[in-house]
């Protein structure tokens, strides 16, 4: 066993010390995914899938598990997101019930953490919990499932649509001691049901922790669910997401991964649509900085005839940011007429930024639409010039345009209070040069002209 | 195929090639240092020959075979293959082309190859039917005269010693992967070509005109550079298709371009792809690679895939000179239980250096086609530039396309662009056709050739004809 596996089996053992008495099947898949990954180890970058991303930090750092969920409230509130919203608040991975609101739920929805399902009904959650990410998915996979205790549950009646966004908040604090949480997310959305989930990632400036997220949703017949995953978390964090989609037939789940913060980043997102008329539609943009590494891999497998698939991601990358993505659509033997779309456009704004991309396409039908597209630039010097014939300065009209080549996945967004919040968190993020300020005033006197 | 049937067919193939004559000509199956002597002392090759294919050896013995191809094989016994053979004397051929296989002549007449070539392609002795000597001879002289060395690697390794020696391995190291370590250790022949400076070669050149020289053989091995402003076009294969004995085919293809030098190198691969069930065709690993040394170089990879059960092949460009360029065009096909992993690596490390990628891929039947393919913009390419368009074609529903492109972009002056599609012969387009009175294959045909055409363009006048009619050859039963 390396050094770095043993550092963090020795962390789970002091837990489970700690803990006390709990369902046999939980002990036993704890277990499954300690054993898993003590066989795995770290994966390391001779392995395809992580030939891009180095995940030493992760592997080298030593993580204690927070005790507690404390968190001033009014830091909290500056961090939470300004919208009605129903919500659950994690502190480093704790529930934290002060900064949550769960009052005004409608009929047929239950939302929780996990510890509280678990405590309900356990047998209610065992049955899926696990099912789409398992133990054999990854070594981080292994990890979660080893360290498993608290999360969100969210789950919908039939035919229940509900009006208001759901906050899924997780916060990370800096301290003395890094800490790190392993949450899961499980979303059973049974037929017909509606609703938007936002998973928001922030936290305290030089927080260094490490997030270890597994999510796993569940589309019945005719579900439809709008995911945001906000990352906004300080560019110390460090954050390994696996996420699995299942849609029955005529599901639609539509996804905005909107990476703005984190030191290293890795999402994995599988998308199986295994019922005729189910829909996926990636919409992805990631900004890097400093010395931000975000990976974001997807996969989308059609696995029954007429599903639909549609992928755009895009990549601004400054200073040294290493950005990858590595997009697949499989097509399997007999799903006929599909449709599978996938795009990823990157804008290199320094030197040093380096972007890694791979769209893959894997298809064992004949009668199918696919196409991919992927391109890697600068600004257009002509765009940039046509601008400035319009006496706009040269670093507004390059903030305009960098802006506008997000705009792509931006006005997709169809919540405005996310939309505002992370047009004005790419532009924030821009150099000072590009104030929205200036900006808005520039698109005013164009408007005006 | 279990992995004994192939050892089995490897053997086979042995016991039917050159058991005669085993003391001179043929040395026993299984590779260790004394074969690579053997070999070595065979070709007359000087001693420092000898020690670069034994380090090579050496390389390959801490080596795996590669397991990241989308492609489904048994393992390959490395020992049970014999490594070298002497060519085939003429009184061992047909005499004549009443002695070859009918089928053979009858693909040749759908190709429309000329009928003198016929007799060459279908291995008939060559002095028995036309003279090829004469024809021969007047190339060499005027290759000679312009200055411009075309022969056998051997021969090269022989008479040019000092050339041969700065070049090769120059691209394709020893250790540059699992076959091409195993080909630096064995190779028997295969061509050089050596243009000097200022100079375009008068002619296209061709391993069909060596064909009398010596057979292709099972891993060849050729080297081609073009001084600073020289100019060559070589052409590889033919149209026609080609059998072998030899199941494992490694081949290492090597190009240097000086300044301002310009090498096109076209291919045309049609070896024995197996029977329906895919037994017995040839297993093609190729290494295949181009360094653009000089500024201003350029070098372009054409070549049409239609034959080897299994293709494994990435002609790549090293883009090292200032504002040098590199292409690559590709059409490939597969039927029947055919599988090819292809694709191209541009790699660009001067200022201003260009890529042009368009590959184009047709499965049928119940074959598996994959493009892989990677494009690599280092920090100092400043303004580089690549564009790839990877269009895939699915005839059937048994088959499988798959596309895997890589990009590695470490500048932000590069610009690199990437589109690729799936799809399959529209019904429209196929009503089109038929509501005009063509044929349903007559339609099929016409809309694989023009979804080929932008890659067909790129191949020279005679090839081009031919790739047409081998596409319809190849995709023959594959529709309707």
């Amino acid at each position: 066993m390396s050094e770095d596996v043993k550092t963090f089996l020795d962390r789970l053992a002091e837990r489970n010390a700690a803990r006390g008495p709990e369902p046999t099947w939980i002990a036993a898949r704890r277990q499954a995914g300690a054993a898993r990954f003590e066989a795995m180890g770290f994966p390391h970058r001779r392995v395809e899938a992580w030939k891009y991303t180095d995940v030493r930090a992760i592997a080298r750092g030593d993580f204690a598990l927070a005790g507690d969920a404390e968190f001033s409230p009014a830091s909290a509130a500056a961090l939470t997101l300004p919208i009605e919203a129903h919500r659950l608040t994690f502190v480093d991975g704790v529930f934290a019930p002060a900064l949550s609101r769960l009052d005004e739920l409608p009929g047929g929805v239950a939302l929780m953490p996990l510890s509280a399902a678990l405590e309900e009904n356990h047998e209610a959650v065992g049955g899926p919990l696990g099912r789409l990410t398992g133990v054999e998915f990854s070594a981080f996979a292994a990890l979660n499932t080893a360290f498993m205790e608290e999360g969100a549950v969210l789950r919908l009646a039939p035919g229940t649509v509900v009006e208001k966004p759901i906050v899924l908040q997780f916060l990370s604090r800096s301290g003395e001691q890094a800490v790190m949480s392993h949450p899961r997310i499980l979303i059973q959305m049974a037929g017909r049901s509606e609703a938007t989930v936002i998973e928001h990632h922030v936290g305290e400036e030089g927080a260094a922790n490490f997030t270890n997220l597994v999510e796993e949703i569940i589309l019945e017949r005719g579900a439809i669910l709008t995911h945001y995953k906000l990352q906004e978390a300080s560019l110390q964090d460090l954050h390994v997401a696996s996420l699995h989609v299942e849609q029955a037939r005529d599901s639609r789940y539509t996804s905005f991964n909107l990476n703005l913060g984190g030191g290293l980043v890795r999402n994995d997102l599988v998308a199986e649509l295994n019922g005729q008329g189910a829909e996926a539609n990636l919409y992805g943009l990631f900004y890097g900085q400093g010395r931000q590494h975000v990976d974001n891999h997807t996969l989308v497998n059609h696995n029954a005839p007429r599903t639909y698939s549609n992928e755009n991601y895009k990549g601004i990358l400054d200073d040294r940011a290493h950005g990858v993505f590595n997009g697949k659509v499989m097509v399997k033997r007999d799903s006929q007429q599909i449709e599978g779309y996938q795009s990823n456009a990157n804008l290199l704004l320094s030197d040093r930024a380096e972007i890694d991309t791979k769209p893959e396409l894997e298809i064992y039908a004949d009668d199918v639409k696919c196409s991919h597209g992927s391109t890697t630039g600068q600004l257009d010097e002509e765009a940039v010039f046509a601008l400035r014939t319009r006496g706009i300065d040269e670093q507004t009209a390059r903030g305009l345009l960098t802006l506008a080549f997000a705009g792509e996945v931006m006005e997709q967004v169809d919540l405005d209070a996310v939309a505002e919040r992370v047009e004005l968190a790419v532009a924030g993020k821009l150099p000072e040069r590009f104030h929205l300020a200036g900006l808005v005033e520039a698109a005013v006197a164009l408007n005006e002209e | 195929m279990a992995s004994q049937e192939m050892e089995q067919l490897v053997r086979r193939e042995y016991k039917e090639g050159f058991v005669t004559d085993i003391e001179s000509d043929t040395v026993p199956p299984g590779l260790d240092e004394s074969t690579i002597a053997f070999i070595s002392n065979k070709k007359g090759e000087p001693e420092w020959m000898l020690e670069w294919r034994l380090k090579a050896y050496h390389q390959w013995l801490k080596m795996t075979p590669p397991s990241w191809a989308h492609l489904d094989y048994p393992p390959i016994d490395y020992q049970a293959i014999s490594y070298y053979s002497a060519p085939k004397r003429d009184e061992d051929k047909p005499q004549s082309l009443d002695e070859v296989d009918p089928k053979l002549l009858e693909t040749y007449e759908k190709l429309g190859i000329p009928l003198h070539e016929r007799a060459a392609l279908a291995g008939v002795a060559v002095d028995a039917v036309f003279d090829s000597v004469s024809v021969t001879t007047t190339f060499k002289e005027k290759l000679h005269e312009a200055g411009v060395i075309f022969c056998a690697i051997s021969e090269a390794i022989r008479d040019y010693p000092e050339l041969v020696r700065q070049y090769l391995g120059s691209v394709v190291p020893q250790g540059d992967n699992y076959f091409a370590a195993l080909n630096s250790a064995v190779f028997t022949d295969g061509s050089f070509v050596f243009v000097p400076e200022g100079v375009t070669c008068p002619m296209e050149l061709s391993t069909y005109f060596r064909i009398n020289a010596a057979n292709t053989g099972q891993f060849e091995r050729t080297l081609i550079v073009c001084e600073s402003r020289a100019q060559v076009s070589y052409l590889e294969g033919c149209t026609a298709p080609q059998r072998d004995e030899n199941q494992l085919h490694a081949a290492v293809v090597e190009l240097v371009a000086l300044e301002d030098a310009y090498i096109k190198y076209s291919t045309v691969q049609n070896w024995y792809p197996g029977d329906e069930d895919g037994k017995g065709g040839i297993y093609n690993f190729v290494t295949k690679r181009g360094d653009c040394r000089g500024d201003r170089s350029r070098i372009s990879w054409t070549q049409v895939e239609t034959g080897s059960a299994i293709t494994w092949k990435y002609p790549s460009c090293v883009l090292r000179g200032k504002d040098s360029i590199g292409e690559f065009y590709s059409v490939a096909v597969t039927n029947g239980r055919q599988q090819a992993d292809t694709g191209t690596k541009m790699i660009h490390i001067g200022e201003g250096t260009r890529s042009y990628i368009v590959s184009k891929g047709i499965s049928a039947g119940r074959s598996n086609q994959s493009y892989r393919g990677l494009v690599k913009v280092g920090p100092r390419a400043k303004g580089a530039r690549n564009f790839t368009q990877c269009d895939s074609l699915l005839i059937g529903d048994q088959c499988g396309a798959h596309t895997f492109p890589y990009q590695e972009i470490g500048n932000s002056t590069a610009t690199v662009e990437h589109e690729a599609t799936t799809s399959k012969i529209g019904e429209d387009q196929l009503f089109y056709c038929q509501s005009r009175g063509i044929s349903e294959e007559d339609a099929v045909s016409m809309i694989v050739n023009g979804f080929c055409k932008d890659v067909f363009q790129e191949l020279p006048m005679e090839f081009a004809v031919e790739a047409e009619a081998l596409l319809n050859v190849t995709l023959e039963g594959a529709v309707g």
